[in-house]
């Protein structure tokens, strides 16, 4: 579907993209994920045909953008970081403009536009200026625009942006209903939301790939670090002794968790209500013989949870990194 | 072009239903009015208050010109819904001749509602048709020569306001061409004159109902460089 290669953007002389290299193939869901200012909303910005990139070469659906971005364009829908509305057309009037510059037939067009109400739950508000609609229901509308001519390729670029929790459940549920019918690309900085609806992942940072593939790819090539967070409260019975207060405490239970092999590195602990919170790393699972270790010294096991998910510390550690991959 | 209709009906729209649209028409026609009662009420003379109202309505069919077309590109720009087009299977003169022929079948609206002026001037005075016509017409023509700057301004900047300052700075700098002229020597005064918006062309011309076709070409040509220079700057600034 995608194929781009030494792709770069220079705004003067600073450097905001490249070059980078990667495909993508029909039907996936790719998923930017980087840092503001990592380049993700340069890069869909290039395949959306909006900029023009310095250098490189951009061919989606066999079409090169640069000779033909008009083509292209047809091809494609774009949601952008701010959705392109104009507040004072009704949610239908709206669809069908954006139908109409997208050369969808006049046959089509109201069975189509139905179709994108229907898809992204915009009954309710579908004969109400969009100026009238809460932020939720205007993503959601711009979000509509991008598929109404159910292009090939749909461009998200941080689709949940200032939703709040309910509508980012909603419209997640709306880019998962697109993945059977669209190629679908999405950018964000929020780790959660690419884990849960992307195929694939392409890590940007300072405008370079550092890494692609699935999720468990990337965690397996980048040699996962565990870190698991535990809580626990040192009773005055247990069998260390707990003579001293809060530094006793402390002593008791760093004792007690660094006689666990594999762990690698023990946080100081933290005071967490009637117990005491501490950082573990690990180069594999150890959840199970940290919560025995605990029981068996006669602490008591508040909670035990990884402090951070996979992706995410994949994600921490090839941003501090920042070395570039070659190909993805 | 199917684009450019879609976008004129758009734009129509905008015009029609939005308040700032029905607030410039009405104070367009209430500035037409008060012209006709502070200009052409000097005068006994029928065909001199009829000059004489074309005269005032130039002056507010410049402005309102300005109003309708700064907007057209800035404001799209400022909102960000510019990207929709962008984005879109659609040409920079598609945009540009959409936007631009919506600002003048709503001036051409304002025109027509004021007809009723020279009307009445006629129903007691000695006018013929043709002169109402051929005044109608050089306001038409000078509006779309000031829309087409309007939009071209409107190209050059993000802010509404900076574009409508560009603009009618550039109207202002042909309305003074004439002034200029008189102080150079031939040929550059004859080039300078026949450059001028409103002078030669409106005032020796279509004001006193007289129809010379290189007044007409004049604006058209005015209205067809502005316009290239607005698809261009478009072409420029979309795809960079």
């Amino acid at each position: 579907m995608i194929q781009v290669s030494k792709l770069s953007k220079y705004y003067g002389g600073k450097r905001a993209l490249g070059p980078v290299s990667f495909e993508i193939d029909d039907g996936e869901t790719v998923g930017f994920l980087g840092l503001n200012g990592a380049g993700k909303t340069t890069a869909l910005r290039i395949l959306a045909c909006d900029l023009r990139p310095s250098a490189g070469a951009v061919n989606v659906g066999g079409i090169d953008a640069l000779g033909d971005p008009h083509e292209v364009r047809k091809r494609i829908g774009f949601l952008p970081e701010n959705p392109p509305l104009y507040p004072e057309m009704t949610v239908t009037a709206f669809l069908e403009f954006a139908a109409d510059l997208r050369r969808v037939a006049k046959v089509d067009r109201k069975k189509l536009v139905n179709e994108a109400i229907d898809v992204t739950d915009l009954g309710e508000v579908a004969e109400d200026p969009i100026g009238n609609l809460s932020h939720g229901f205007r993503q959601r509308v711009g979000l509509a625009q991008a598929i109404v001519h159910k292009p090939a390729l749909v461009i998200l670029d941080e689709p949940t942006r200032g939703l709040d929790p309910k509508q980012i459940v909603e419209m997640r549920k709306l880019i998962h209903g697109l993945k059977d019918r669209h190629t679908v690309l999405i950018s964000s900085h929020i780790l959660a939301e690419v884990s849960q609806t992307c195929d694939r992942l392409l890590i940007l940072g300072q405008g370079r790939i550092l890494g692609a593939g699935t999720e468990a790819e990337l965690a397996a090539h980048e040699g996962n670090v565990n870190l698991v967070s535990v809580t626990v409260r040192v009773p005055p019975s247990s069998g260390e002794p707990y003579r001293d207060g809060e530094a006793d405490a402390k002593k008791t239970i760093a004792s007690v968790l660094t006689r666990i092999d594999g762990i690698t590195e023990v946080g100081e602990p933290q005071s967490r209500g009637d117990g005491w919170a501490v950082s573990l790393t690990s180069a594999k699972d150890l959840r199970a013989e940290i919560s025995r270790a605990v029981v068996q010294a006669g602490l008591d096991l508040l909670k035990l949870d990884y402090a951070r998910s996979e992706l995410e510390n994949t994600f921490l550690r090839l941003v501090d990194t920042g070395a570039p991959r070659a190909e993805a | 072009m199917r684009a450019a209709t879609i976008i004129f009906r758009r734009e129509m729209g905008t015009y029609l239903k939005s308040i700032v649209g029905r607030i410039t028409g009405s104070l367009a026609l209430l500035l037409m009015g008060v012209a006709f009662q502070v200009f052409g009420a000097k005068t006994q003379l029928s065909g001199e208050m009829l000059s004489q109202f074309f005269w005032g309505s130039s002056g507010v069919i410049i402005g309102v010109a300005i109003i309708l077309s700064v907007r057209l590109v800035s404001e799209e720009r400022q909102t960000g819904s510019i990207l929709l087009l962008n984005t879109s299977p659609v040409r920079e003169a598609e945009i540009i001749l959409g936007k631009f022929f919506a600002a003048l079948a709503f001036l051409a609206i304002i025109l027509a509602v004021s007809v009723y002026i020279p009307l009445l001037i006629k129903s007691e005075g000695k006018i013929t048709g043709s002169q109402i016509f051929v005044g109608y017409l050089g306001l038409f023509l000078l509006g779309s020569a000031v829309l087409a700057i309007g939009v071209f301004a409107s190209t050059l900047a993000k802010q509404q306001i900076v574009a409508a300052v560009v603009g009618a700075a550039i109207v202002v700098l042909l309305l003074l061409l004439y002034q200029l002229s008189r102080k150079l020597d031939p040929p550059m005064k004859d080039i300078l004159a026949e450059l001028d918006l409103w002078w030669i062309h409106f005032q020796g011309g279509f004001m006193k109902g007289v129809f010379n076709l290189k007044d007409a070409v004049y604006y058209v040509a005015v209205t067809y460089f502005f316009l290239l220079l607005s698809v261009k700057t478009l072409e420029m600034k979309r795809w960079q």
